[in-house]
């Protein structure tokens, strides 16, 4: 059969791939081969250009039990028989074509990857990244996007309990939507996605199948597109409903012994699920696609294969026992078919009734050719990296109160509220702390135990350099964690790129998984699953790289948790750890932004970070602070208006000698910094602890009254500082 | 003294109500699937919240149709105690055991806060353990709240003391701003003419332990409790 090149872009194979699945079949595969073939072999599911660079992730510690790839989540080992079970997502191109249903189809995509664990799920967050809120355009992906969120994870009964949102031009048309979730199980009913025991019976469950999402992972998912308006048709609408019904459903059957197996159908929908279950199990499948319920009349087993309707679980039942799961399910009112078995042959053997339409060895289905380069840096990243900051003005002293009001009412800094109050952050009666702070917390009922949860990327520290911007992730999620009273513990990350094919996007893809990498080494922090999303550009613009990093930390006390906000009139106030100001540190900070200024490195010594980082958990846990938060965008000054807000509680500075520049001592965004609060008796214990670590301690003043005030500099009432804070983003929308 | 908690096709805040009765206010407690019939040896009835049928058509407006629906009425009918939350508020409502309407925000998005409820009755069985005018902080979660009823309904629920909660600050003042969804006169709360039924929009289960941020919750099932 001759195959024309509009056949393989449409399934994003390259004539050079076609070619090796030719020489490795021994002949020209059929059209539903070929489809299968070109969903398997996508970036989305078979990782042929990161696979190799994402090997220098760390991926073992003792409490890890399930790491990357072996199952479709990670999992970590919690103590008292409990795990958690954790993955992050991404749903960006759908979310870019239909904004409401593409973040709602990708919440209930992650959900399905942990409950078909057997795991409760307990915890979502969300990292999101859109162009400027000036742009109608983006104001209405952004409200689909909440909507969406909001719409299906709420139905779920699923608290929403953390996230980000990042504005920059370059999401415009590539908005980029990442959902992660996090499940609870006991180690003992844990499930894996393996089609083993030959003569086990596949079942379908939930939804029926139609023709929603044809080509999303070989299409949307991995190659770039001209006009994404014209692909509605091939993103996915979501039911809320039927998945919390699978859920129940799901979760009870896991507590059975009736399963030898359980897989849910995401991108490449029938396919990847029977396919990659198969290849776990060391088996082979056979499926007859007439046997699966449809929504439409007169689809092909092609379709059939392919299609992506949402709400769909394969479960590989133990032979005899059907009848058994099939009444469990009737009675949560959930369509159930037999649509096939498990063989000993190695084979994926799909059939209409009698008709064999593909047979191909499985393990060929699920060996991608993979691709390793090796590039060289673009010329206009050095560019970008080489800024002298005497290149720009001072800030004269009395601009400082109006600067900092309008970093605070900055998009990427203002606060979140209007975003996460549209999500139920408390149902499950387990949340400690609320969306708003440095990390979720969620105790674990019948424990003393509480995991805390934050997802972090600074996008434009990686677009600058993506090799730091890869360390800052990593560092800045476990202070965020560290600044709860959390001992970090595992990551899943998600890798939003460009192209991967042109040379300057590999370079920042290899550069930044080579931070990250670096970062987890040093802090000890391994990575237990992950997701990547390349092809991230239209019409040839890629968005900034952006990984996300999400992560879990453990707080073996609850009553020892600590949040940002400042407590008590009267305690003092500190810098822990970096109090050296230095000039590179306010390279790509908001400060710059705000100043149309994208350029500079940004700046973190890894050694100094993890000295930090101990010494902050150490004075959580002995109850010396009463307050902790990481400085961050926007620096110090920001850090502490925000400290402030949280309990309508002032500050006042002692007299500051600041030495150099105004503008980086008050908003440069050097790493290794927390702000704390401690009451004036224990401040020694706080100087001696410091000490101990050999990380700084600077007493910066006071709390007290209704102002932020730093003398010589900054007097803002709260009321003034928080109508800055509170509405800035609000404002926009 | 056994607490029955309803659970449709989509509810979730059974296993909140579960765990706030079970393991912190150690009474007895029992999940009752929405097929079954027979309310006998329950003495409070929950209908909890969540999205029964997915709140597909209207909140309520599928789960009225469950077949323990006239059980319930039949239950109701005997004077005891029947506590809808959230949805459950909504089922009520759509099924006639309570008057009125809950509509959509005012402001047309779901919300998840805390707020301030000041105690309007405080001789319901549901709320004898508060003082009259106390407020209570219990937070909601929401998209469907805004309070709606007629005229004559609101006279009448004015004129008997069936408003057993405002939404106000936290000093308890009746304002626009402490109303978080546009409820007429801030209601959040209402009960039936005999008052033996009540619904409310706030999640009182998720405010019994200070872990949480409050244990004002438990003030109205303690006072449940007290009145079997």
């Amino acid at each position: 059969m001759p195959i024309s090149k509009e056949i393989l872009d449409e399934i994003a194979l390259s004539e050079k791939e076609y070619q090796l699945i030719v020489e490795r079949l021994g002949r020209e595969p059929t059209e539903v081969e070929l489809g299968m073939f070109g969903a398997l072999w996508s970036e989305h599911c078979g990782y042929k250009h990161s696979k190799a660079l994402l090997k220098s992730f760390p991926s073992r510690s003792k409490r890890v039990l399930v790491k990357p790839g072996e199952e479709n989540a990670g999992v970590v080992d919690i103590g008292d028989g409990l795990v958690v079970v954790m993955k992050i997502e991404s749903h960006n191109h759908p979310s870019a074509i239909e904004p409401y249903q593409g973040a709602a189809t990708g919440v209930g995509g992650i959900v399905r990857d942990i409950f078909t664990m057997g795991a409760r799920p307990i915890a979502l967050l969300n990292s999101l990244r859109f162009g400027p809120l000036s742009d109608p355009r983006n104001r209405y992906l952004f409200g689909g996007v909440v909507g969406g969120i909001a719409g299906y994870g709420n139905c779920l009964g699923i608290p929403d309990i953390g996230g980000e949102v990042f504005f920059a031009d370059c999401y415009s048309a590539n908005p980029l939507v990442n959902a992660l979730c996090l499940g609870i199980a006991e180690a003992k009913h844990l499930v894996k996605a393996r089609a083993y025991g030959e003569g086990n019976l596949l079942m379908l469950v939930g939804a029926d199948t139609g023709r929603d999402g044809l080509h999303g992972a070989s299409g949307l998912a991995s190659r770039t597109f001209e006009e994404e308006r014209e692909l509605r048709s091939t993103v996915q609408v979501g039911n809320p409903f039927l998945e919390k019904l699978l859920i129940e459903a799901c979760l009870e059957l896991a507590e059975t012994d009736w399963i030898a197996g359980m897989q849910d159908l995401g991108a490449a929908g029938l396919t990847s699920s029977a396919v990659e279950s198969a290849a776990r199990g060391g088996g082979g499948i056979e499926i007859d696609v007439l046997k699966v319920p449809r929504r439409e009349k007169g689809m092909t087993p092609y379709e059939v294969m392919l299609s992506e309707s949402q709400e769909r679980m394969l479960v590989v039942v133990k032979k005899g026992y059907q009848d058994k799961v099939k009444a469990l399910f009737d009675r949560w009112e959930l369509r159930s078919d037999i649509i096939g078995q498990v063989t000993g042959d190695g084979l994926a053997r799909i059939k209409e009734g009698e008709k064999v339409v593909s047979e191909v060895p499985v393990n060929l289905l699920t060996s991608p050719p993979i691709y390793k380069r090796r590039v060289r840096k673009p010329d206009w990243l050095e560019r970008l990296q080489t800024f002298n900051v005497a290149s720009i003005p001072d800030l004269p002293p009395k601009k400082a109160g109006s600067t900092l009001l309008r970093l605070l009412a900055s998009p990427n800094i203002a606060s979140k509220r209007c975003v996460y109050r549209q999500y139920d952050h408390q149902v499950g009666n387990n949340t400690v702390v609320l969306p708003g702070n440095d990390a979720g917390v969620l105790r674990i009922k019948g424990t003393k135990k509480a995991i805390a949860l934050t997802t972090d990327g600074n996008t434009r520290y990686c677009y600058v350099n993506p090799y730091l911007g890869g360390v800052i992730a990593v560092a800045e999620a476990a202070r965020n964690l560290v600044c709860s009273g959390a001992q970090p513990l595992a990551i899943t990350n998600c890798l939003n790129f460009g192209n991967p094919e042109k040379d300057d996007v590999y370079y920042q893809l290899k550069e930044c998984i080579s931070g990250m990498a670096r970062a987890c080494r040093e802090l000890k922090i391994p990575v237990i699953s992950g997701n990547v999303s390349l092809y991230n550009e239209t019409r040839g613009e890629a968005v900034y790289p952006t990984p996300v990093v999400g992560m879990v930390g453990l707080i073996e006390d609850v009553t020892k948790h600590c949040t940002s906000g400042f407590k008590n009139e009267g305690d003092l106030v500190f810098l822990l750890g970096d109090n050296q100001t230095i000039d590179a540190s306010i390279g790509s900070s908001e400060y710059l932004e705000v100043h149309g200024i994208i350029k500079g490195n940004p700046y973190i010594d890894l050694g100094m970070e993890k000295r930090l980082q101990r010494c902050c958990l150490e004075a959580i846990r002995r109850g010396i602070i009463n307050s902790a938060h990481d400085c961050s965008e926007g620096g110090g000054a920001v850090a502490l208006a925000e400290s402030c807000l949280s309990n309508g509680l002032g500050f006042v500075s002692n007299d500051w000698r600041i030495e150099g520049r105004l503008d980086t001592a008050l908003f440069g965004e050097a790493q290794s910094r927390i702000i704390v609060s401690v009451t004036p008796r224990a401040a020694w214990k706080l100087e001696k602890l410091a000490a101990r670590w050999q990380i700084g301690a600077t007493e910066l003043g006071a709390i007290g009254g209704k102002r932020l005030i730093l003398k010589g500099y900054i007097d803002l009432s709260l009321k003034q500082v928080g109508e800055a804070w509170w509405g800035g983003l609000e404002k926009l929308l | 003294m056994k607490f029955g908690i309803i659970v449709f096709p989509g509810t979730w805040s059974d296993r909140d109500c579960y765990y706030s009765l079970k393991d912190i206010l150690r009474q007895k407690v029992d999940y009752i699937w929405h097929k079954e019939t027979n309310l006998s040896d329950c003495d409070c009835i929950i209908l909890p919240g969540g999205f029964s049928y997915g709140d597909y058509l209207r909140p309520g407006a599928i789960a009225r149709f469950s077949p323990i629906m006239p059980s319930l009425e039949h239950f109701a009918s005997q004077g005891k105690l029947v506590i809808g939350i959230c949805n459950g508020f909504q089922i009520l409502c759509e099924s006639g055991l309570l008057p009125g309407a809950l509509l959509r925000n005012d402001h047309l998005e779901y919300r998840c806060q805390w707020v301030h409820l000041k105690v309007e009755n405080s001789s319901s069985p549901f709320t004898y353990r508060c003082r009259g005018g106390q407020v209570l902080k219990i937070p909601i979660s929401h998209y469907e709240g805004r309070y709606y009823a007629d005229d004559a309904t609101l006279a009448e629920l004015e004129a008997n003391k069936r408003v057993v909660f405002r939404y106000s600050t936290s000093t308890g003042d009746i304002t626009d701003t402490a109303n978080p969804n546009g409820s007429l006169r801030n209601i959040a709360g209402i009960i039936n003419k005999k008052g033996n039924v009540l619904g409310m929009m706030p999640h009182p289960e998720r405010a019994c332990e200070p872990l949480l941020g409050s244990s004002d919750g438990n003030l109205i099932w303690e006072s449940i409790i007290a009145n079997i």
